[in-house]
């Protein structure tokens, strides 16, 4: 789950990283109220999770509540590359000497995590890495040794930090290692990591990515879920423990096991090519899918009103076939006249010729049998076509 | 021959006496594999009736190894355990655990990860896979043993059921072993691994590697081949059509950005003179070829 900014200066207080006064506002006058508490000038930030929220004039100064309010107005219901501001944050105002960078992330290909920090802050940091190399400290971590002060300190000088705040910026690195573990994070990003006027390190902006399987021992984070991002179907979907993944085409898919439903998709797509048709979500029904499952799955797929066709594509590992198709017979009687629209079932492994023979018998009007993957998207996409 | 495991490995289940433990331990007995001992703490001197085998339970997984001289264990503890019967096996310096557990806090990976490396000892397969099946032999984890025997190809892949569907397509052939290396952000046995072993196992002629979007493990794997392997292979990636930003099943499987794509893993793949197939069924016709010359 990736964190909005004012969530990501929540969290970093709450881990006793300095941050400045802020506060989250929905409305022009929550805007007001929230610069008034402040006092002085506030900056006014859009409240997104994509970057260049600045160039796309996301980010404005405001010298007084009033100020605010309007800058808040103006930014509240943006949209920016494709997300709808709805949230702004306000955030103190302060004189910046100078902008650095700091986070820590999970790296996937050295498998520990990564720790970057650089004296060039406030730009991408990829640009830092391609045109400044030496400026750019990046330093891997034994995640069951951490970060102590002396790591700390030679991470800081490798970034070719000042010497006048290296201590500050190395305490702020272990209280940011300290969160990372604490939250489950797998990226926390401080961008800028600013110095103020009068001397003080400031985190100003930052990113934060908590790892969605430790959730079963921080249930303080699902307050942070925004659930009016979620999709209708997808957040349906998530009730039933399905997992599901919504997409912009027409035909609706079900598979078991990760990898054969984008394997799915994929197919679908390739055939679906010359009717003008795509898949239109991801669904996996993971292994030992009961009828419930399946009726689960089927009622959230034929509800999308997207979808024009459905292809069940199984391969019974753990799964037997023949489940999967009393899935299907029950779940059409369970959902009677709701169930519209033609279903392709392609069925192969544990028990594929009694489940093969189970959807025979039954004779559903809008079941068709096919053999092969590949067969069976081909025919699902030109029904979506019709 | 095959990798990593074979008809002599001795196996321990962790997690045998919870409901996944039992209903595979009864499973890989029927596969013909090797299961000397169970784990699950507080539990130990109970016996454990597996389909009228009786399979002994032990507290720890040192105590599994010294009464049983148990080379593998396999995990199926929950995620919210999962952390503590790695420490436990890799701390018991047992050569390889397979951990099938779904959903285990990446932190967790991170830390046994860590713990293994430094051991030294411990080969790490998953977390979040299906095992790995030498057919015919021995069987580790929850590939069904009955869908293909035993053969000259070797397959390597993130999935599961992908993995099941390719031993299906080229049943007719066989494999020396099949492993799933699983879908998450951090696994222990690679690609690269895989690749390694099966270029240096003489029974096996050609290799099947199968990957996902998410991260960049399989443009790393095209680097190896073109430096190390010169049997054929040929590969097949899921995901082109995911969109950015969305996890798709395996917790690892996201395009973040412009990294992760299928289609530079495809390339990176093909640029090293590795076919890629288009679809399971073609990339297993791809191998077809191969193998009838």
């Amino acid at each position: 789950m990736d964190l909005f900014e004012y969530q990501a200066r929540d969290l970093f207080e709450s881990h006793k990283i300095p941050v400045l006064a802020g506060a989250v506002a929905s409305t022009p006058q929550e805007a007001e109220a929230a610069a008034l508490k402040i006092g002085g000038k506030v900056v006014v930030k859009a409240q997104v999770k994509i970057g260049g929220r600045g160039k796309a004039g996301g980010v404005k100064l405001a010298e007084n509540p009033a100020d605010a309010k309007e800058k808040a107005s103006a930014i509240l219901g943006m949209d920016i590359k494709g997300h709808i501001v709805k949230k702004v944050m306000i955030a103190q105002a302060a004189p910046i000497e100078s902008e650095y960078y700091l986070a820590i992330l999970l790296d996937r290909a050295n498998r520990n995590f990564l720790v970057m920090a650089s004296v060039a802050g406030g730009m991408e940091i990829e640009e830092v890495a391609h045109k400044t190399p030496e400026k750019l400290a990046r330093v891997g971590i034994d995640p069951n040794k951490g970060i102590d002060n002396a790591k700390a300190i030679e991470i800081v000088k490798r970034g070719q930090f000042p010497a006048d705040v290296v201590d500050q910026v190395s305490d702020v690195l272990i209280k940011l290692w300290e969160a990372f573990i604490k939250e489950d994070a797998t990226l926390m990003e401080i961008n800028p990591l600013v110095k103020t006027a009068d001397g003080k390190i400031i985190a100003l902006d930052g990113k934060v990515t908590l790892d969605d399987n430790s959730s079963f021992r921080h249930l303080e984070h699902e307050k942070l879920v925004d659930h009016s991002a979620t999709n209708p179907l997808e957040a349906l979907a998530k009730e039933k423990d399905l997992n599901y993944v919504k997409l912009d085409g027409q035909v609706g898919i079900i598979g078991n096991g990760a990898g054969l439903v984008m394997s799915t998709l994929d197919v679908v797509a390739y055939a679906g090519e010359k009717y003008g048709v795509k898949p239109a979500n991801f669904l996996d029904i993971g292994g030992g899918a009961s009828a419930e499952v399946m009726a689960n799955g089927l009622s959230i797929i034929l509800g999308d009103n997207d979808v024009r066709s459905v292809f069940v594509n199984v391969f019974g590992g753990i799964t037997a076939c023949d489940a999967v198709a009393n899935g299907i017979v029950q779940a059409l009687e369970i959902l009677g006249s709701k169930a519209t629209k033609p279903i392709v079932v392609r069925l192969d492994g544990n028990n594929v010729e009694l489940g093969r023979k189970i959807l025979n018998d039954a004779n559903h009007p809008l079941v068709q049998q096919l053999e092969t993957m590949d067969g069976a998207a081909a025919k699902a996409a030109e029904l979506a076509a019709k | 021959m095959a990798i990593f495991v074979n008809e002599n490995t001795k196996v321990i289940v962790q997690g045998m006496t919870g409901s996944e433990g039992t209903k595979h331990t009864k499973r890989m007995l029927k596969a013909g594999t090797k299961i000397v001992g169970g784990v699950t703490p507080g539990k130990g001197g109970q016996t454990s009736d597996m389909d009228g085998v009786l399979i002994p339970v032990f507290n720890s997984v040192k105590e599994a190894m010294d009464a049983t001289g148990a080379n593998a264990s396999v995990v199926f503890v929950p995620p919210k355990f999962a952390k503590s019967a790695v420490m436990d096996a890799i701390d018991a310096q047992i050569p390889l655990v397979v951990v099938i557990t779904e959903g285990i806090p990446v932190h967790d990976v991170a830390a046994f990860y860590a713990r293994a490396v430094s051991s030294g000892k411990t080969q790490i397969l998953g977390p979040n896979c299906p095992g790995i099946i030498s057919p015919g032999k021995t069987n580790l984890g929850i590939i069904p043993s009955d869908i293909t025997g035993a053969g000259q190809i070797g397959l390597v892949s993130k999935s599961g059921t992908l993995t099941y569907q390719m031993m299906y397509e080229l049943r007719d052939f066989g494999f020396t072993t099949a492993v799933g290396i699983g879908g998450d952000p951090i696994i222990g046995t690679t690609h690269i691994d895989c690749l390694r072993a099966f270029q240096d196992d003489p029974e096996t002629k050609a290799i099947v590697m199968i990957g996902e979007i998410g991260g960049d493990a399989e443009e790393r794997a095209a680097q190896f081949i073109k430096e190390y392997v010169t049997k054929p292979v040929v590969g097949y990636v899921a995901g082109f059509t995911a969109p950015e930003g969305k996890t798709m099943g395996h917790a690892g499987a996201i395009v973040s950005g412009s990294s992760g794509t299928a289609s530079a893993k495809k390339e990176a793949l093909e640029a090293v003179g590795v076919a890629v197939g288009k679809t399971p069924s073609e990339t297993a016709n791809l191998m077809r070829k191969i193998l009838n010359g």
